[in-house]
């Protein structure tokens, strides 16, 4: 998974040893219980490990009931640096990440100033570089200062190191401004992710447009403000021969476009955050701010065609668009509060929870749905294969645990599944061969 | 009952008790003194973040008529003003230990955040476009004074539902106490999926209005139209007007106020003895002195009487 354009800060690797692991890994194939070796940042054996003592200082990880799995990769996470790093910095950022299994993110650029320039890039990379505990991504604006009108110096980004380009946070609304960035990616490169909104069909909406909004009297975003620009991107996007992801699907419409298009023969893949997938605007009716985000939760109807989609490949990954938020601009009125949620902590824990153990969705699609979200930035999905990088996430199938009793590794709590009781936790996740997280209680196990 | 959030909470019995006490507390408005000392030493907040009079002065006397000392705090000139957060403006309101906290605030939700910040109970004046619980009370009292019962009664809600807390909350209390309720207003104006929120029918014009017993106006502001809302006020009222062709000999009139004269009502249908519109300004201060009893009365204060007793009627406080 090695990619250039992801950085981090420099660590040792060291030899791990997971013992009688059910290890699990769809696309190798993989499914049996066994042991697997770490040495040098890379998987060295799969098998009967060689005796006890004789594995030369390696730590020995005893995973009797645990499950090893090749860990998560997020295409749509908010860091906040530079500018709002009350909320959250690469720190914190790259720590939540770690702690929810993820062994590379991609880090947004609507920050304050946004990434819209090789200098503002140049400077977060040099910090990734002391403060990332994982392989972290950045993309750079497709636009100056995300305003939608004119094209940002992107071949310039890219060459800084630039994994791909987005203004996500905000549309590009003028299809023609999104026309010339497609030309203009011919030279730069790089996958454009696009956050699909019609701002004058979005109007001022805080919430889906549906009964709920209407009982609330709050305004509505309605789903064909997703849609429609889907529609239109991907016709641009087919006409111009361009690569783009299409980001945090909402709607039953949505997934229809992007079925349309992807049988007409356009280069687009798609992410679903698990709020999506897994709450409905049904939540706001106790309008509680922690189920605001951009797009909303949706119908029922909705969720469904969205777990439908990700079941069935027409939505290739899941993405949980972490986005941290200080708990003053939640605590507001609603239709007054910020937009966004966190999710990097208990994106596995809900969907494995909520979707695979009910039998909705098979644990291996999830597993390949939350490994394949860096593909398009040329991210490798990380594999369990002797010779591959150590990308690895060791999970506890069995623990129950409440969502927040031990807070969070993210500086906010902005969790709109607070909480909620779920199955299945993350113990320890080895990031590029380095251990970038344990679990305390775990950590503290594997000492005695 | 703690709070007064919104009609969605209330059972019909909860509306029923209110209008009851009301109907008690309305004798009292016809005493020489019209104190009762029910509140005394107990205080009520008015925290108004959003224009009013008549909802203001309606609070305001009722409390006092209940013998509360009232302090009432609007946004202008206030700390809010100055950037303070609701939190803090509620934490600074709370240290004075009120009974009660009355808000009325832009956003929909407040009163409930509010209620989640103070061991004060709640009363919502009206949240954003959400609930106006107090305004639907007293329509019902009102409307109560003419019908027996308003079970099977038809009344149409006329206007911009879109904007309206009042067509939510009135809509939500008449189907509460049993009447059917159609929604009616300019397409651009009726939220889709409204019929099955609230529970009623819509209807895109006026076209079968005559069988309502009740039309109820909404406000139309003139800002609706920079919106592409609507053309213009006068094709609104061309379409939409209740004027005395359309308003029948046997419907009453009601409109929540103040009414844009010649918009959404004629001049001439104002004025008519069909018209409730004075009658629900009245009927307003009976209601929010029963909502106060309702929630405050034998709680947290030793020398009130307890809830299932009468007020006393006249005794000078």
């Amino acid at each position: 998974m090695s990619n250039p354009r992801l950085f981090q800060r420099p660590g040792e690797t060291k030899p791990l040893q997971f013992r009688g692991a059910r290890l699990f890994d769809p696309r190798s194939g993989l499914d049996q219980i066994s042991d697997l070796t770490v040495e040098a940042g890379c998987i060295s054996s799969i098998g009967d490990a060689r005796p006890a003592g004789s594995s030369e200082g390696a730590e020995v990880v005893d995973c009797t009931g645990l499950l090893l799995m090749p860990a998560f990769v997020d295409p749509h996470v908010h860091f906040r640096t530079p500018g709002q790093e009350n909320k959250e910095d690469l720190v914190t950022g790259t720590r939540a990440a770690a702690a929810g299994g993820y062994c590379a993110v991609i880090a947004m650029a609507n920050t304050e100033p946004p990434v819209d320039s090789a200098s503002v890039l140049g400077s977060v990379i040099e910090r990734a570089e002391k403060e990332c505990c994982i392989p972290t991504g950045f993309v750079g604006c497709v636009t100056k200062g995300m305003r939608g009108e004119e094209l940002a110096e992107m071949a310039e980004m890219r060459e800084v190191g630039a994994i791909g380009f987005s203004d996500d946070g905000l549309p590009i609304a003028d299809g023609g401004v999104l026309r010339r960035a497609l030309q203009y990616q011919r030279l730069v490169g790089g996958t454009f992710a696009l956050h699909e909104e019609a701002p004058d069909l979005s109007g001022s909406g805080v919430m889906n447009e549906g009964a709920v909004s209407a009982l609330l009297g709050m305004e509505g975003i309605p789903s064909v403000s997703e849609s429609a620009i889907i529609s239109r991107d991907c016709e641009i996007a087919l006409y111009e021969d361009a690569r783009i992801q299409i980001q945090h699907l909402s709607a039953r419409a949505s997934v229809e476009a992007i079925k349309r298009a992807k049988e007409a023969g356009t280069k687009v893949t798609c992410e679903v955050t698990p709020h999506h997938l897994l709450l409905t605007d049904g939540e706001v009716r106790g309008l509680d701010a922690h189920f605001k985000m951009n797009p909303p939760l949706r119908t029922e109807d909705d969720r469904r065609s969205l777990v439908e989609g990700l079941r069935d490949g027409t939505i290739d990954c899941v993405a949980t668009d972490h986005a941290p938020h200080a708990a003053e601009d939640k605590e507001v009125p609603f239709e007054q509060a910020a937009m966004g949620v966190t999710g990097l902590e208990t994106a596995f824990s809900v969907l494995y929870s909520e979707l695979v153990l009910p039998g909705t969705l098979e644990l291996g699609r999830l597993v390949e749905a939350m490994t394949c979200g860096g593909e398009a930035f040329g991210v490798d999905a990380p594999r369990m294969e002797t010779g591959s990088n150590a990308d690895l996430v060791l999970v506890d199938p069995a623990d129950v645990w409440t969502v927040g009793e031990d807070g969070y590794e993210s500086r906010s709590t902005n969790s709109c599944f607070a909480g909620r009781k779920l199955t299945g936790r993350v113990l320890m996740t080895v990031a590029a061969g380095q251990v970038a997280y344990r679990h305390r209680a775990f950590a503290m196990a594997v000492a005695e | 009952m703690q709070h007064l959030l919104g009609i969605e909470d209330l059972d019909r019995e909860q509306i029923e008790r209110i209008l009851a006490r009301a109907e008690g507390l309305a004798e009292v408005g016809r005493r020489d003194i019209k104190k009762v000392p029910t509140l005394r030493g107990r205080t009520v907040v008015n925290l108004f973040l959003e224009p009013s009079t008549r909802t203001l002065s309606s609070f305001e006397l009722a409390a006092k008529r209940l013998s509360a000392d009232v302090v009432s705090i609007k946004a202008q000139g206030s700390s809010v003003e100055k950037g303070e957060s609701l939190k803090d403006t509620v934490a600074t309101l709370t240290a004075y230990d009120p009974a009660a906290i009355v808000i009325r605030s832009a956003q929909a939700g407040a009163s409930r955040l509010v209620a989640q910040w103070t061991d004060a109970s709640v009363i919502n004046a009206g949240d954003g476009k959400h609930e106006h619980p107090s305004q639907a009370l007293l329509d019902v009292y009102t409307l109560r004074r003419h019908f027996d019962s308003l079970d099977g009664r038809k009344i149409w809600i006329v206007g911009d539902v879109a904007h309206s807390r009042v067509a939510r909350s009135c809509a939500l209390a008449f189907g509460k106490v049993g009447a059917e309720v159609t929604l009616c207003g300019p397409p651009t104006l009726l939220p889709r999926e409204i019929d099955r929120a609230l529970g009623c029918e819509t209807a895109d014009s006026l076209e079968g209005i005559e069988q309502a017993d009740v039309i109820y106006a909404l406000r139309m502001q003139k800002e609706r139209m920079s919106q592409s809302l609507i053309p213009s006020l006068r094709e609104y009222a061309a379409e939409y007007q209740i004027d005395s062709r359309r308003l029948l000999p046997r419907q009453l009139l009601m409109h929540p106020g103040p009414v844009n004269r010649g918009v959404e009502l004629s001049s001439e249908v104002i004025d008519s003895p069909q018209s409730l519109i004075t009658e629900q300004v009245e009927s307003g201060l009976f209601v929010r002195m029963a909502i106060l009893y309702e929630l405050l009365a034998g709680k947290g204060s030793d020398d009130s009487e307890p809830v299932s007793e009468p007020p006393r009627i006249g005794q000078p406080a």
